[in-house]
């Protein structure tokens, strides 16, 4: 593809990964320079790094390898309530931290559901801290994240396709072969990628289903040289070696994936002639069922604690729903604004590093970023009332990566698609954009803003380095009346979050899409 | 409005919006929500000042030390409320500090002679549980029996840290044993005091690390007298929580009248049920109701705060060494 010319620019994507890249390796930077005479690496960090990996990749193989039939379960099945079940599959990806483990030790925990339920057979509770347990939650994390990126890959493959298989009355093993085992090949590692680099960062899940400080991530030794020694050369060598493990697991996806596509089709809704059997149809409820209950479960947990303290919930929780809605709103425009042009400008074929950048976002440690910004900031302007911006933008830049890979492959198959007709009825720049480009992208959009609003909102990250009094956004809220004891008042608070969440990715998702049953 | 106010500043205007001088104190989170004493404080020092008392937070103890440390003789802050004893020594090698002239009848467990730092509150680590199930009455008798605790990890909580010191202060060179002796008792470690309070109150634990205070919420808000703390016979480590005035401030006396503000009893009286915690100075109508259930330690422990900056580090190896095994 390289070197063919193209209906888009790349510049404005370039340019766009060049302000991402600023961001994350400039503020990287900055508390690199503030720092004074470090200790460098001890035995404890080489130990924090063994951790990392290893739960990293065990929740990555595990998440997107039970994403795989989970998502061709939803791709070839229709049934009432299938578009709910999918938005709600969403939801445990944007929980806050404490809240969705808390949601998870009320099924898993020692006096939990499951614990309960086999406490009535006589059995021991369940035993969930230690890696399992990390791994567990990890998946019950990035399983929904996966499944949407796979179930992706599959409505990408035109219903044309599918058709012409059928006709040409090819089995389930070429249909595998033909269809779906390219397909899974181009997207099962870039899910691989992002699901490690997620796992690579994690710390308050590993800490407490670990079991104890053997479950030290690099997260964590981060948090320690910032806060217990204020050793800032420490921390920057740690977030510098978080973000070097994140590029090189996203290169390696890179490599992997790359391939054709399969072309386009004419946008008909996917209909499946392939596993109408009563074996396949019963091994795609099964993966339904028990995902669904995987996921749902820890939710209904989750829900049954806020109700009761859903009713009475004060003015500045509701004043605090209000800010996260804004920059949940002001963090998708940014999103969108930044992730439109470089998947364009990736898809143009010209920028493995433009990629590559779209991907940083999920390693940079948001203590670093957040420490990095406040110490650029803070000559020029005061950090308090910039919160609002600031922490949108950062959010942005998390969820850029999520993004890319929603976007890129459909990006690749518009311009492939139609990028040499349009140049030969001369359309281009804008042009290309407004009639081909962005209508083409529509249903990638209303996905990747939808997960951008949702993680905007779930977000706690940097806004904690920022917030003054009056600006709280709902997870900083939630803390708040945690620590105040309160914690009827913060589940409710955390169910409001939860529906809020939900609802905004719902409606841009559903807003989207134009495949009435996709 | 701060860049407003910057902007008409720079146009020369300034003395039109000068005439409040506006205080600034950085505190943690919990000391400005809703539900911590911060609106009543604001309230109550802005009738008597004349000023705009601007609260700040930043996190907990030690990221408002670590703020601090960024922010460097730049920094807008007037006031820091919320460093304890364990922090004043970095606190004061980074000599950002002055010294202040508050003195105050406290009515703590120790002598408080300290010429930067005035404490407002002060409480005890102490392992809360359900008040019907018997409790261990000291560290070896709790690792030798099955409770399950959760406590919080040193390296990212406070409270995880003052029960490492706390184990230090008892039993000294000792330490390390206990700590082996609790490691089969430790559930897990979280990485802050709510993670660690909702799994105790979801069952995951029998016993949580707290305060000896935190049964008094529970009884006076929720009338709930279910939750008890288990009196050790060691002793139980506190916690002073301190305030300081910067050596750069432009607002020297207001910054004084605050921290003369912070021990009187319009301070001191929204402590108890607001921060839950021991007030330093007791209001003139005393404890509030309830407080008088809260166990009463036999022993006061506190390492100084050159002590508690000597020994961190080491005390932090040996608890990583044992629960790593």
């Amino acid at each position: 593809m390289a070197g063919r010319a193209q209906p888009v620019s790349a510049f404005p994507g370039i340019s766009a990964a060049l302000l991402v890249a600023a961001l994350i390796l400039g503020t990287l930077g900055a508390v690199a320079l503030r720092a004074e005479a470090g200790t460098g690496f001890g035995a404890s960090d080489w130990a924090a790094l063994r951790f990392t990996l290893t739960q990293a990749s065990l929740s990555a193989l595990l998440s997107v390898g039970l994403a795989a039939p989970v998502a061709r379960a939803l791709a070839r099945r229709r049934f009432p309530g299938r578009s709910l079940l999918i938005a709600l599959l969403g939801a445990p990806f944007i929980l806050p931290v404490i809240v969705a483990i808390l949601g998870l030790l009320s099924v898993f925990g020692r006096a939990g559901w499951l614990s309960s339920l086999l406490g009535l057979f006589g059995l021991e509770p369940v035993q969930i801290y230690g890696l399992h347990g990390v791994v567990l939650a990890h998946v019950f994390f990035n399983l929904p994240l996966a499944t949407r990126l796979i179930l992706q890959g599959w409505q990408e493959i035109p219903a044309e396709r599918f058709r012409l298989t059928a006709q040409l009355d090819a089995g389930p093993l070429a249909m595998w072969r033909l269809l779906e085992g390219p397909m899974l090949r181009r997207v099962v590692p870039g899910a691989l990628a992002v699901v490690f680099a997620i796992c690579l960062s994690s710390f308050a899940v590993a800490l407490t289903l670990g079991g104890g400080p053997r479950a030290t991530t690099i997260e964590l030794a981060i948090y320690q040289a910032f806060r217990f020694d204020f050793d800032l050369g420490r921390a920057a060598l740690l977030s510098g070696l978080q973000l070097l493990l994140t590029a090189a697991a996203a290169l390696v996806a890179l490599r992997v994936s790359a391939g054709e596509g399969f072309g386009s089709g004419l946008d008909r809704a996917v209909r499946r002639w392939d596993g109408q059997g009563a074996l396949a149809r019963s091994a795609d409820a099964f993966w339904i069922v028990l995902s669904a209950a995987f996921l749902l479960l820890p939710l209904a947990a989750i829900t049954l604690a806020g109700l009761p303290g859903m009713a009475d919930l004060k003015s500045s929780v509701w004043q605090a729903a209000g800010t996260s809605i804004l920059v949940a709103a002001l963090s998708t425009v940014i999103l969108l604004g930044l992730a439109l042009p470089m998947a364009a400008a990736v898809a143009a074929g010209r920028n493995g590093m433009t990629e590559l950048s779209g991907i940083l976002g999920l390693a940079a440690s948001p203590l670093v970023i957040g420490t990095g910004l406040f110490i650029l900031i803070y000559p020029i302007a005061d950090p308090f009332a910039l919160a609002l911006p600031v922490t949108a933008l950062v959010n942005a830049v998390m969820a850029l990566p999520f993004a890319m890979r929603i976007l890129v492959p459909r990006a690749r198959e518009v311009l492939g698609r139609y990028g040499r007709l349009s140049l030969s009825l001369d359309m281009q720049g804008w042009a290309f954009v407004r009639r081909v480009y962005l209508p083409r992208m529509r249903a990638q959009t209303g996905f990747a803003a939808g997960l951008a609003a949702a993680l905007s909102m779930g977000d706690l990250g940097v806004v904690a380095l920022f917030a003054d009094p009056d600006f709280a956004t709902l997870p900083l809220q939630i803390y708040r009346l945690m620590g105040a004891y309160r914690m009827e008042a913060a589940a409710g608070a955390a169910l409001l979050l939860l529906l809020l969440s939900m609802g905004v990715f719902w409606i841009l998702d559903r807003g989207g899409r134009w495949h009435a049953e996709a | 409005m701060k860049h407003l106010a910057f902007a008409a500043g720079l146009l020369g205007a300034s003395a039109a919006f000068a005439e409040t001088p506006e205080l600034t104190v950085y505190t943690y989170d919990s000391f400005v929500s809703d539900w911590g004493p911060g609106p009543a404080v604001e309230k109550a020092f802005e009738e008597v000042c004349g000023c705009d008392l601007k609260l700040v937070s930043a996190g907990d103890g030690a990221a408002l030390l670590a703020r601090i440390k960024l922010e460097g003789a730049r920094s807008d802050a007037d006031v820091v409320l919320g460093l304890d004893t364990n922090l004043t020594a970095a606190a004061k090698e980074t000599g950002l500090f002055a010294e202040h002239s508050v003195s105050a009848d406290y009515a703590m467990p120790v002598d408080w002679n300290d010429a930067t730092f005035v404490p407002y509150d002060w409480g005890y680590f102490a392992f809360v549980h359900n008040a019907d199930a018997a409790a261990p009455a000291d560290f070896k008798a709790l690792a030798a029996s099955d409770k399950r605790i959760v406590i919080q990890d040193p390296r990212s909580s406070t409270p995880g840290l003052g029960l490492l010191l706390w184990v230090k202060a008892a039993y000294g060179d000792e330490a390390p044993e206990i700590w082996k002796g609790l490691s089969d008792n430790v559930v897990t470690v979280t990485k802050g005091w709510s993670e660690a309070y909702g799994m105790f109150l979801e069952g995951e634990a029998d016993m949580v690390l707290s305060y000896t205070t935190s049964p008094a919420y529970h009884l006076i808000a929720e009338e709930d007298g279910s939750k008890a703390a288990a009196a050790f016979d060691e002793g139980h480590y506190m916690q002073v929580e301190v305030a300081g005035k910067l050596a750069n401030t432009d607002q020297p006396e207001l910054a004084d009248q605050f921290l003369a503000f912070m021990v009187s009893d319009a301070f001191q009286s929204v402590i108890p049920t607001t921060n839950w915690m021991y007030p330093a100075v007791t209001p003139a109508a005393g404890l509030p109701e309830g407080f008088e259930t809260l166990i009463a330690p036999g022993k006061s422990l506190l390492l100084s705060e050159a002590e508690a900056a000597e020994v961190r580090d080491a005390a932090l190896d040996e608890w990583l060494d044992a629960l790593s095994q």
